[in-house]
């Protein structure tokens, strides 16, 4: 069998499958077009819009023209179609199919969404208009607040951070500040479970906290007696996630919370999956002090590829007054904007970027709210657990549940059901790519051994969960029956096969670089 | 729920396949003291027509850019945006893919940020761009922070005439960090002060052409000087189309550029989601240390060209506390929609764009010149400058709105109790001879 540089097989069924026709002259095969970058495409001269001729007067640039040439090519508009409607073909996308990375929730996005947020008086106004011409965006930014503050119990919220990790670092600030505040300067440890995003550490880090991991016991969730053994009176606060990143709701959270309020610390909440008990519980109730919501998880804001996001972060009363500016009031029924923090009430940590806030992701998330209401979203984390619950049920007799009994909006698996198969997790995964499926998140969270965290969220039929599971029913069944080779090959139906990490990494080819010009032949 | 696919059947048999009665006993782990009995305090579902009727009532009580003569910059233009760019961000492949995790069916993603990659570094004259930070201001942020890392100094010098949302995002991100923020004196027409408080222990200087009163600055001597104490040169900028007409970044000796590239590609929005630019020099220190996502080219199992998320040892999911950066989303979908409106535009269109966005302000500042009372401030500019009132410029905006014309933003505004007279005007491609005669009248009119 031929071998790569990898050392995997290639493709192996091509010749079987096309009598030895498997390579074409363009490199396109049928539908699967293949595309050059726009900088073998296009050329400096081209242009696809059309403009004013300049009139070329003089300019007051103060003698700092640009002089070098960009180099950078353009296409005509049919050209450009064509080059970014091919590229978007080769891309996996929830339009496409179930989409089951666990902790990413990866839900339907309405397109009344999309179409909301391209209103004029949200899209094309510039955030330092007036106050008197944007009461209707200030409006969104507050009605939003109010959802986001009622469905959580939770009297405060800071819309500006700009995605989850923004968030993250919002409460984590209020509570340093608050922390601070209190002359409680001495308190710079954060605990964190093992189990957490990589963002939870990260984030503790840039707040000026220390991390302490606490271990996960055998059902999943914190160890109790370990995070007990680990509060003293250098605790910042604890970062958990509700339900955690195993998919387990923490039985045990109402005393984590109260015994690390007892400490003096505060509880921070990673919001991100949130999806799984909106509607039905509020971390409010549940004695949390700050969480942000990613409003491109649990309120369908598109992923876009990886962004934007968006995670305003709800906090409590000892919290909320140290939550950044620009803030948004409503006094006498007109709409204030607060954008100063001589001008605030309580005393806000900063400011954390420009402008108000992610307003696009706004009107998308608050039209998404409105469409469900109350009685929606409550069925929306109903619907995302019943799916996980469903998936983990009919896989069990095949693949190994990381734990036992019921899960919350994802379901986690070991490796233990390939042992001795030759199949890795990451193999497993990429058969699911030939099988026309996104693979569920692999190797996270690290606490168990070859994770597969699926997560198929709530708009998922039973039909189309029925053909996911016996999909992976029959994987599962092949890795067992010795097919290892279909395993280490795959995928070898996606737009390309297994890419070369190692020597991105190693030999790091960042951007397109003009080719080095041939020598001239010499004429003889 | 038009979004919810289950029947009530298929409800009861999957519960009767996981082997409970209800729904509630998959919830049975939630604390009783946290159950809730009801619904939540909050209106029911609507369906498109009710939802859209309030979105639309909301929408309207807004002056949208394009109904109004509009001047208003300070960070964020009005540019035009090509039909074809909002077509392509909205198929299905792009706007609902999620981070490209697994490149063999995410090369469309890939390959795009790839091309936006190289686009930002040509842009800025700089070697290598990352996949997008949040915005401009976090983008700054974030350099301050890879500057100290770099050089492990830990003092940063940000001009004042830096816009001051992108002071303030750094002074936040850096607050509980050891590195601390000086901000010289806002100084219109020179760099005397940021250059004097450069010293040995200076990690970067952070300095922004055209600044947020509009005005160009030359960057070479204070590259040479910042150079020469051993800190680098944080170059940032709120106006990508600036680009296409001034000198860039990377040939005026800065070894770090960011800025905000909303300009191209992703209109107003009231002020997000923007596309924070991010472009250094190609020095392994500055690469290994860079925030955010970059993609990378290599070969799939076959030998053949593609592209993956690569040096993630930089990134919290892999280095957790030790990660350069706690970023994780970035801005994928706006990242795109710059780079299909960069591709249309190429080198020529955008050159043009950036002529006639000039020659627009030069007339503006004509136009503004001839009004009794008011002085243009700069003497170089790209789009933006700045004027002087004979009033309360706050008051005066305010007046202006009142008849129909969005006329600049107050600079009391961003430096409060400062500024009080000045004026900050913007003019792109999209502003017409009518619109700068109706602002100039309506400004003599209300002062």
């Amino acid at each position: 069998m031929p071998m790569n540089t990898q050392g995997r097989p290639t493709r192996i069924a091509d010749n079987i499958a096309t009598g030895g026709y498997a390579e074409t002259t363009s490199g396109s095969k049928g539908l699967e077009q293949s595309e050059a970058l726009i900088y073998e495409r296009g050329s400096v001269e081209q242009c696809g819009v059309d403009l004013p001729e300049p009139k070329g007067t003089a300019t007051r640039l103060g003698g700092l023209e640009r002089k070098a040439e960009l180099g950078m090519p353009g296409l005509s508009e049919p050209e450009t179609m064509r080059h970014y409607v091919r590229l978007s073909r080769k891309n996996y996308a929830i339009d496409l199919g179930l989409y089951p990375l666990g902790s990413c929730t990866m839900k339907h996005n309405p397109r009344l969404n999309e179409k909301m947020a391209r209103l004029p008086g949200f899209a094309d106004v510039h955030p330092m208009q007036p106050a008197s011409t944007v009461q209707g965006a200030y409006a969104v930014i507050g009605e939003l607040a109010h959802w986001l503050m009622t469905l959580c119990g939770m009297p405060g919220v800071a819309m500006s951070p700009k995605a989850g990790a923004h968030g993250e670092f919002c409460g984590m600030m209020a509570i340093r500040a608050k922390l601070d505040a209190d002359g409680l300067t001495h308190r710079r440890r954060v605990l964190v479970p093992e189990s957490a995003h990589g963002t939870n550490p990260a984030t503790a880090v840039q707040c000026g906290f220390t991390v302490d991991e606490i271990p996960a016991d055998e059902t999943g969730r914190v160890d109790m007696e370990a995070f007990k053994a680990k509060l003293g009176d250098d605790v910042a606060g604890i970062m958990l996630t509700n339900p955690n990143t195993c998919g387990l709701f923490e039985r045990d959270i109402r005393e984590i919370a109260d015994l690390i309020h007892e400490a003096g610390g505060y509880f921070y909440c990673d919001g991100a999956n949130f999806n799984a008990i909106v509607g039905r519980v509020r971390p409010g109730d549940l004695g949390v002090d700050a969480m942000h919501i990613n409003l491109h998880k649990t309120f369908s804001t598109p992923h876009g590829g990886g962004g934007p996001g968006s995670g305003p972060t709800v906090l409590s009363d000892a919290l909320a007054p140290f939550a950044p500016v620009p803030y948004v009031v409503l006094k006498d029924k007109h709409w204030e904007l607060v954008e100063h923090e001589a001008d605030a009430e309580g005393q806000p940590f900063g400011r954390m970027a420009a402008f108000h806030g992610q307003m696009g992701m706004f009107t998308r998330a608050l039209t998404y709210m409105m469409s469900h209401g109350s009685d929606g979203l409550k069925q929306v984390a109903e619907d995302a657990v019943l799916n996980a619950n469903y998936i983990q049920a009919r896989l069990k007799h095949v693949m190994t549940p990381a734990f036992d009994g019921i899960c919350m909006h994802e379901a986690l698996f070991d490796d233990r059901f390939l042992k001795d198969t030759g199949v890795t997790t990451l193999d497993f995964a990429k058969a699911m790519i030939d099988e026309g499926y996104h693979p569920m998140t692999m190797y996270f969270p690290l606490v168990v051994h070859g994770a597969m965290l699926i997560e198929p969220t709530e708009t998922e039929s039973k039909s189309g969960l029925d053909r996911f599971i016996d999909t992976l029913e029959a994987l599962s069944l092949a890795a067992k029956a010795g097919e290892v080779e279909r395993f280490r090959a795959a995928p070898v139906h996606a737009p390309t096969r297994r890419l070369d990490e190692t020597k991105a990494a190693r030999q790091p080819v960042l951007r397109w670089t003009a080719p080095a010009a041939e020598e001239p032949v010499a004429a003889e | 729920m038009r979004y919810l696919p289950h029947t009530d059947t298929d409800r009861k048999a999957m519960l009767d396949a996981i082997g409970v009665a209800s729904i509630d006993d998959l919830f049975t782990d939630v604390p009783e003291a946290a159950r809730l009995d009801g619904l939540i305090d909050l209106p029911t579902k609507q369906g498109e027509l009710q939802v859209e009727r309030a979105m639309a009532a909301m929408s309207n009580q807004n002056v949208s850019a394009s109904s109004v003569p509009f001047f208003v910059g300070a960070g964020a233009y009005k540019h035009h945006i090509p039909a074809t760019v909002d077509h392509l961000i909205q198929r299905s492949e792009f706007l609902t893919a999620y981070t490209p995790y697994q490149p063999e069916i995410s090369q469309g993603t890939l390959q795009t940020l790839f091309e936006f990659q190289t686009q930002v570094a040509q842009l800025t004259g700089m070697d290598v761009a990352n996949a997008s930070m949040y915005d401009g201001s976090t983008a700054c942020a974030e350099a301050v922070m890879m500057a100290a890392r770099v050089t492990k100094r830990d003092k940063a010098v940000m001009a004042g005439t830096v816009h001051p949302h992108y002071v303030e995002a750094s002074k936040t991100l850096a607050k509980y960090s050891s590195v601390s923020i000086e901000v010289t004196e806002p100084e219109l027409d020179s760099l005397d002060k940021v250059i004097a408080a450069i010293d040995e222990n200076t990690a970067c200087v952070v300095v922004q052409t055209p600044d947020i009163f509009g005005q160009l600055h030359d960057l070479r001597e204070i590259s040479r000087i910042a150079h020469e104490k051993g800190a680098l040169v944080i170059a940032a900028f709120t106006e990508v189309v600036a680009l296409g007409l001034t000198e860039a970044p990377g040939a005026m000796g800065a070894d770090i550029a960011v800025g905000e590239g909303q300009s191209i590609g992703v209109g107003l929005n009231f002020g997000g989601p923007y596309v924070g630019l991010f472009a250094s020099k190609d020095d392994r220190r500055f690469i290994r240390q860079m925030p955010g996502r970059l993609a990378g080219e290599t070969v799939d199992a076959d030998g053949r060209r593609g592209f993956v998320l690569t040096l993630s040892t930089r990134e919290q999911h892999i280095r957790r506390d030790k990660a350069t950066s706690n970023i994780c989303t970035n801005s994928g979908l706006c990242a795109l929609a710059f780079t299909i409106h960069m591709t249309l535009l190429g080198e020529k269109g955008f050159r043009q764009m950036a002529q006639l966005s000039h020659e627009n302000a030069c007339a503006l500042a004509d136009a503004l010149d001839t009004v009794e009372g008011v002085d243009v401030v700069n003497d170089a500019f790209f789009n933006e400058f700045a004027v002087r009132l004979p009033g309360n410029a706050a008051e005066i905006v305010e007046k202006l709105a009142k008849v129909g014309v969005l006329g600049g933003v107050p600079a009391s505004r961003l430096y409060p109790g400062q500024f009080e007279d000045i004026l900050l005007v913007a003019a792109t491609e999209v502003n017409t001879e009518a619109d700068i005669e109706i602002f100039a009248k309506a400004l003599g009119g209300v002062l």
